[in-house]
């Protein structure tokens, strides 16, 4: 165990190599075909370009005049920022109003005791039990008759707060000792102030995991927006580039990319930022038990 | 005189929650029952059909070729994929190992990308003649056809599906072995070398028994993701369910049936039969992964 030999060593670190430049070789061939025309990724090379590296796929993306620039007989283009805008609306509000209710809540369960705890605590846990679909028509009709429908209301509402959020802060506040907000309170702090001046600046490197999870997730997710959104006006950046691979895919396969490239973008900085909360949250409910 | 007492706190804090559960999960979850017995044209034109829906179900070949691919898929990911991702936590696990947040950064990326835009991604790699698979594949084995074709052959549409989850997957799964496997004592591993034990026998006797619970908790997750597979088969296929529906899943035949054609009833029938068996499979899983205890 302590001694490993070099050649075991050295097959170790060759067979990390391998599965690591099978995963990184699509995100590395995506951003560089970004980068070229549809012709020179239809030659199949990989690093090499004939015609050169251009920016002409991300050009089209942002037009200069939105309106006029529409012309699907030759280069289509479309209004991109639109979309960019609209994601991160969503996700941005979603992620805020997650982040709040759920460790408000976590904080109540973790830190008092009150009537009716045992109930809810069961009741967050059974949530998980429910699988998405079967709330899916359920919902689409409640949305339809609160008048949300092809309205980002109709997003947001559904997902305002959730017992993932509240049972990942539930385990992060039972960290903070007892003793601080005991004192706080004597000092005449508010139940409010409890949670937000003591509780949750302990509880930080949850915020911002749970921030990261909360993001990506709404970012990347699909389904729900695709029932809900009808206008273009409102598509987020999965749905916009879905329309985009049906109308364009088969002859502009380098628009399609350098729009994958840039929705992946926003979710790549912002792991790369967070990198270490995020495993962290990711694994506490898991391996703390 | 304060707003809040400490005794009235806890359930203003939990009020959101309590209102959100109420509307946007009883509530649908209850109507959703009443709504699979009906047949209904888009929101308002409700028929009764009581068991109607899922009588048609039981009669509909679409309904159990979607249930058979979401079953291969299922077992693919968590026969391939997860010990896949053990593997490489494994291998991350060693000791002398150098740049291991680098690596867990390389494989944890895809993850990222999301699925949709994985699919997006991977509907190109895939593309006969220039696509990066046939490419590569054709580099490493001579005489691999260039123009093999992986979405237009209903006999590769599932390995093609199978290899993307794992693409995006196997790295985020290895994060929780890695976690897991750093949990496990270095004096176990010891005592057991000193007893003799080689390298498969201290994995079965010593690593096995300590990742045994984030094992099942990953395998259930991976079953619970793989069932509701949709984003993946339906933007990697072109928004259809692929030659002969061989990339159909029951999600996606929940959204072609229930919401395409408009009838929401249908798709909450389609919905409670999901949840059926997903409600079967995470007993066996439990009660299985009680038995294996050790001790």
């Amino acid at each position: 165990m302590r001694t490993a030999h070099p050649l075991s060593r050295l097959l170790v670190y060759a067979g990390l190599a391998c599965a690591a430049a099978i995963t990184i070789a699509p995100l590395l061939w995506l951003a560089l075909n970004a980068f070229k025309t549809t012709e020179d990724i239809s030659s199949g090379t990989f690093f090499t370009t004939e015609k050169g590296w251009t920016t002409e796929n991300f050009a089209r993306l942002f037009p200069s005049d939105p309106h006029a620039a529409i012309d699907i007989t030759k280069k289509p283009s479309v209004n991109f920022t639109r979309f960019m805008v609209n994601s991160l609306f969503i996700s941005g509000s979603i992620t805020l109003l997650q982040l709040f209710f759920s460790s408000l809540g976590g904080f109540a369960l973790a830190k008092y005791r009150f009537k009716g705890q045992g109930v809810l605590t069961v009741i967050m846990l059974a949530t998980f039990m429910i699988p998405g679909p079967v709330l899916l028509a359920p919902q689409y009709e409640l949305i339809y008759n609160l008048g949300l429908m092809d309205h980002r209301g109709g997003l947001i509402v559904t997902s305002m707060v959730g017992a993932f959020g509240i049972f990942l802060f539930r385990q992060a506040m039972r960290t903070v000792p007892d003793e601080l907000i005991e004192a706080a309170r004597i000092d005449g702090c508010s139940e409010f102030g409890l949670y937000w001046n003591i509780a949750l600046p302990v509880v930080r490197p949850m915020v911002g995991a749970f921030c990261l999870i909360t993001f990506m997730g709404t970012w990347n997710s699909f389904l729900w927006p695709q029932i809900i959104l009808q206008s273009q006006d409102l598509f987020t950046l999965p749905i916009a580039v879905n329309q985009m691979r049906g109308m364009y895919g088969r002859n502009d396969t380098g628009l399609i990319l350098a729009a994958t490239l840039l929705s992946v973008l926003p979710v790549a900085v912002l792991f790369t930022l967070l990198q270490r909360e995020f495993i962290s949250g990711l694994t506490s409910g898991a391996v703390k038990g | 005189m304060r707003i809040l007492s400490r005794r009235s706190a806890p359930y203003v804090f939990l009020l959101p929650f309590a209102a959100s559960f109420l509307a946007f999960t009883l509530y649908p979850l209850i109507q959703s029952l009443w709504l699979s017995l009906h047949i209904t044209v888009g929101p308002r034109a409700k028929l009764f059909t009581g068991a109607g829906n899922y009588a048609f179900m039981l009669s509909d070949p679409e309904f159990y070729k979607a249930l058979r691919n979401t079953a291969v898929f299922t077992l693919g990911a968590l026969c391939i994929q997860l010990p896949i991702a053990l593997g490489l936590a494994l291998l991350l696990n060693h000791t002398w190992l150098k740049g291991r947040s680098a690596w867990r950064f390389a494989f944890f990326s895809p993850y990222l990308v999301g699925q949709v835009f994985t699919a997006v991604l991977f509907g190109v790699v895939f593309a006969p003649k220039y696509g990066l698979l046939n490419q590569g594949l054709a580099a490493l084995i001579p005489g691999f056809p260039i123009d093999t074709k992986w979405l237009e052959d209903p006999a590769r549409v599932m390995p093609a599906l199978i290899m993307t989850a794992l693409w995006m997957h196997a790295g985020f799964n290895m994060v929780y072995f890695l976690a897991a496997l750093q949990s496990v004592e270095r004096e176990l591993y010891e005592a057991a070398a000193i007893d003799g034990a080689n390298a498969w026998q201290r994995f079965c006797a010593v690593t096995l028994p300590g990742i045994r619970p984030v094992l099942a908790f990953v395998a259930m997750l991976t079953t619970v993701g793989s069932f509701q597979v949709y984003e993946l088969p339906y933007n990697l296929l072109n928004n259809s369910p692929g030659p002969q529906g061989a990339g159909l899943t029951i999600v996606m035949y929940l959204y072609l049936r229930g919401f395409d054609s408009g009838d929401l009833g249908f798709a909450a029938a389609v919905g409670w039969v999901i949840a059926a068996v997903l409600l079967v499979m995470s007993m066996i899983q439990l009660r299985q992964g009680r038995e294996r205890v050790p001790r």
